[in-house]
């Protein structure tokens, strides 16, 4: 009989990094059935090439390049992978969704150190490298089929996104375009995966049942939203649309709910969660309203990710038994 | 039922397989070893020979030091040997007292007194001249923890036993209700107080209504919320009183004594009964062993005695355990297992190792929002693995309690409990022992 001597506890959760990122893959589902219904096959193929792709790089880092043995998937390249694929539009060519997640992969996380070490969040970033040097690809847009698996025509018309119009042709046009219900269902131009609302809350309150997600910043983020437009729309309605308009279109759900709560690239404290969700907020709006680009998501969460540092710093728990952090 | 509790913490399998299980009467060993530090503070010295006839219950150490403690002979027999012997329990060697049993008990009592007559000091001194420690781990000196140096207006009681497996501290709750609140009222008398507090957690149910009927008027039980570490002191006082024990402080410093159930015991035991802690309650339990029980055991029985003759051998089909002086969040790994039981035994719990491999952090923050102390744990490793001990200390490295509630709900499997400990111990020894 051999006794051990281990370190303390001794006992461990069942959990792990791989039941969390199948719990991420399972919450975006509902988001993946909207894409494939609003965009057809070409969206369900963009999406198994980037979870794929993403997969089959990662195990070829690790494997010949880091020369790790023993690497087993954990299921982290699939999500980031699945990410960047509905976060870009169904015109986007295969060929350009792979090099984004080559750069995800290789790149934003890879050469950081690998899981957990990256600063910046890999799908988020790669869209971002991807639409300054693809503009074309990335920007077109077609306006869904809704239809499970269906084709689009050969000759098919660009559409403009809901953000596009109100920055172009004003709120009356945009809400005369764009119903409510329809913004709630997902049924507008944009990227594959962020259209539908309701089905992105139904994942995320998967992940939030699964105690997996940091609520407070999309409460925080959301909520900023919120306000700052509704301060803004009582200025000027014409140009700066209703918040129920800013809250349903662009990116912003896909966003709030999944990017900007990605674990590795976010604060670890309450209140330091609580402040990146506000910076998100006030940085999406500041772009969508005065920016170049009509939509402000990804870049508002990627400059907030430079500040997690800081913000962790900044916002340390106070310790028990003492009168200040 | 409102439930107390505190901020953070965990909930592990409780796997009390133990608490319908009555504390039987182990019994006496052929030979025991005792150790002459099982208190915090300084070794005893012996004050006997090799070779010296000695009684059940007499001195055999007698405390070197302000806080120090009496140690006695568990049984009645001869001294074979003094010496210093390796100790998984200590990290180190220490020296011990063997002695052989010739003969059934042969009692050397401690001095009689009269409870209810006797001053605070004289039922201090009987305390001390007891050996009596706290037994819920810790081993500090009770006769200093009863004197504090701070006026002191609130006694907590702790049978929160939230450890997994551990059901000691609840059969004593259940079974000897009487006898604990004897120790009660004396240690009352002794502090000078008058509200006193029962913590015990709801997984205890039994426990709690049967103390709400017995001590009524005595003591208030506060149910406590299952969950762990809610027997740590700092985070017992907080769920019964509101109240936080100073960064670095006691909780005298707030005006409070806690003391666990099983202390209480021995200081009955020590004023009415005549006899110092020579024998103590303790669960043998886990996988690993054969048959669970609650027993009560002489102090200084080896480990191998205990598993081959109370647990009637290992498991069949084990080829690697783990024994635990303790439960399975916070016990030591003993790797010498003639290692004898000390004051401070509360259970054996015999595992089998759960596999698992450390991966990178993916920054979930699950770890600092279960941190009863409220720290970071994931930073704490950190910078305990890159030797910023400076750094470590400047976030709360010293006010970690290594309850291990971090390593536990870590999904990557980082052992920050393990470099912080680590962590610790290097910055105390570079500055020379002061923390």
């Amino acid at each position: 009989m051999k006794l051990l001597t281990t370190s303390a506890p001794h006992v461990r959760t069942e959990d792990s990094t791989r039941k969390i990122m199948v719990d991420v893959l399972v919450a975006l589902v509902p988001a993946v059935i909207a894409a494939t219904y609003f965009f057809g096959s070409s969206a369900f193929i963009l999406v198994i090439i980037g979870m794929v792709s993403a997969e089959l790089i990662e195990l070829f880092i690790m494997r010949v390049l880091k020369k790790d043995k023993e690497f087993v998937s954990n299921g982290s390249a699939a999500v980031t992978g699945l990410l960047l694929a509905l976060n870009v539009s169904v015109a986007t060519p295969w060929w350009v969704l792979l090099i984004g997640v080559v750069f995800a992969i290789a790149i934003v996380k890879h050469t950081f150190g690998g899981l957990g070490q990256n600063i910046f969040n890999p799908a988020l970033t790669a869209r971002v490298f991807l639409l300054v040097s693809f503009p074309n690809a990335m920007t077109t847009w077609y306006n869904p089929i809704n239809k499970f698996f269906g084709t689009y025509p050969t000759d098919i018309q660009t559409s403009a996104t809901p953000l596009a119009v109100l920055k172009l042709e004003g709120f009356s046009k945009a809400a005369q375009d764009f119903a409510p219900v329809d913004l709630f269902f997902g049924n507008m131009g944009g990227c594959i995966g962020e259209t539908s609302t309701i089905l992105l809350l139904l994942g995320f309150a998967y992940l939030v049942v699964r105690g997996r997600i940091k609520v407070t910043i999309p409460t925080a983020y959301l909520g900023t939203v919120l306000a700052f437009s509704w301060i803004f729309y009582s200025v000027n309605p014409e140009r700066f649309g209703s918040p129920l308009f800013h809250l349903l279109t662009g990116g912003l759900m896909l966003g709030a709910l999944f990017m900007a709560t990605d674990m590795v690239t976010t604060p670890m404290t309450i209140r330091g969660q609580a402040l990146f969700g506000v910076g998100c907020g006030i940085l999406t709006m500041i772009i969508r309203y005065f920016g170049g680009y009509p939509e402000g998501v990804s870049l508002s969460i990627l400059l907030m990710n430079a500040f997690v540092p800081l913000i962790d710093r900044y916002t340390q728990p106070k310790i028990f038994g003492r009168r200040n952090a | 039922m409102k439930l107390l509790s505190f901020k953070g913490g965990v909930h592990p399998p409780e796997k009390k397989l133990t608490k319908d299980l009555e504390i039987k009467k182990a019994p006496l060993p052929p030979k025991v070893v005792v150790f002459m530090l099982q208190h915090a503070g300084a070794p005893a010295k012996p004050v006997v020979q090799v070779g010296q006839q000695v009684k059940t219950g007499q001195v055999i150490g007698e405390p070197q030091g302000m806080i120090s403690a009496y140690v006695h002979s568990p049984v009645t027999g001869v001294v074979k040997d003094i010496s210093k012997v390796n100790s998984s329990l200590h990290g180190m060697a220490v020296e011990a007292i063997t002695i052989e049993r010739t003969d059934d008990d042969d009692w050397e009592l401690l001095p009689a007194v009269d409870y209810e007559k006797a001053s605070r000091e004289e039922l201090i001194d009987i305390i001390k001249k007891g050996g009596v420690v706290g037994l819920g781990g810790a081993m500090f000196p009770t006769h200093v923890k009863l004197n504090p140096a701070k006026p002191v207006n609130t006694l907590i009681i702790n049978g929160a036993e939230c450890e997994p497996y551990l059901t000691i501290d609840h059969r004593v709750m259940l079974e000897r209700a009487d006898e604990v609140l004897q120790g009660i009222e004396i240690t009352r008398k002794i502090l000078g107080v008058k509200s006193v507090y029962i913590g015990i957690e709801y997984n205890k149910k039994d426990a709690i209504n049967l103390l709400q009927k017995k001590w009524d008027g005595k003591v208030t039980v506060a149910p406590l919320r299952t969950k762990y570490p809610q027997g740590a002191e700092k985070q017992l006082i907080k769920a019964i009183t509101g109240k936080e024990v100073p960064s670095g402080g006691l909780p005298s410093d707030i005006g409070i004594v806690v003391q666990n159930v099983s202390t209480m015991l021995a200081i009955k035991e020590a004023i009415i009964d005549r006899k110092p802690l020579i024998e103590r309650g303790m669960t043998l339990t886990g996988e690993g062993v054969k048959e669970n029980g609650n027993w009560s055991v002489r102090i200084g029985t080896p480990i191998s005695w205990i598993i081959e003759n109370l647990g009637k051998g290992f498991s069949d089909g084990f080829e690697e355990i783990k024994i635990l002086m303790g439960g399975p969040m916070m016990g030591i790994p003993i790797s010498l297992i003639d290692t004898p039981i000390v004051k401070g035994n509360n259970g054996l719990t015999v595992i089998r190792q759960q596999e698992r491999n450390s991966t990178n952090c993916i920054r979930c923050s699950y770890c600092v929002f279960v941190c009863p102390m409220n720290l970071q744990p994931y930073l704490l490793d950190l910078l305990s693995r890159k030797k910023k001990y400076d750094d470590a200390v400047a976030i709360g490295l010293l006010d970690c309690i290594e309850c291990g509630s971090c390593s536990y709900i870590c999904p990557a499997n980082v052992e920050h409990v393990k470099s912080i400990k680590l962590g610790k111990k290097v910055y105390t020894a570079l500055r020379g022992g002061k923390k």
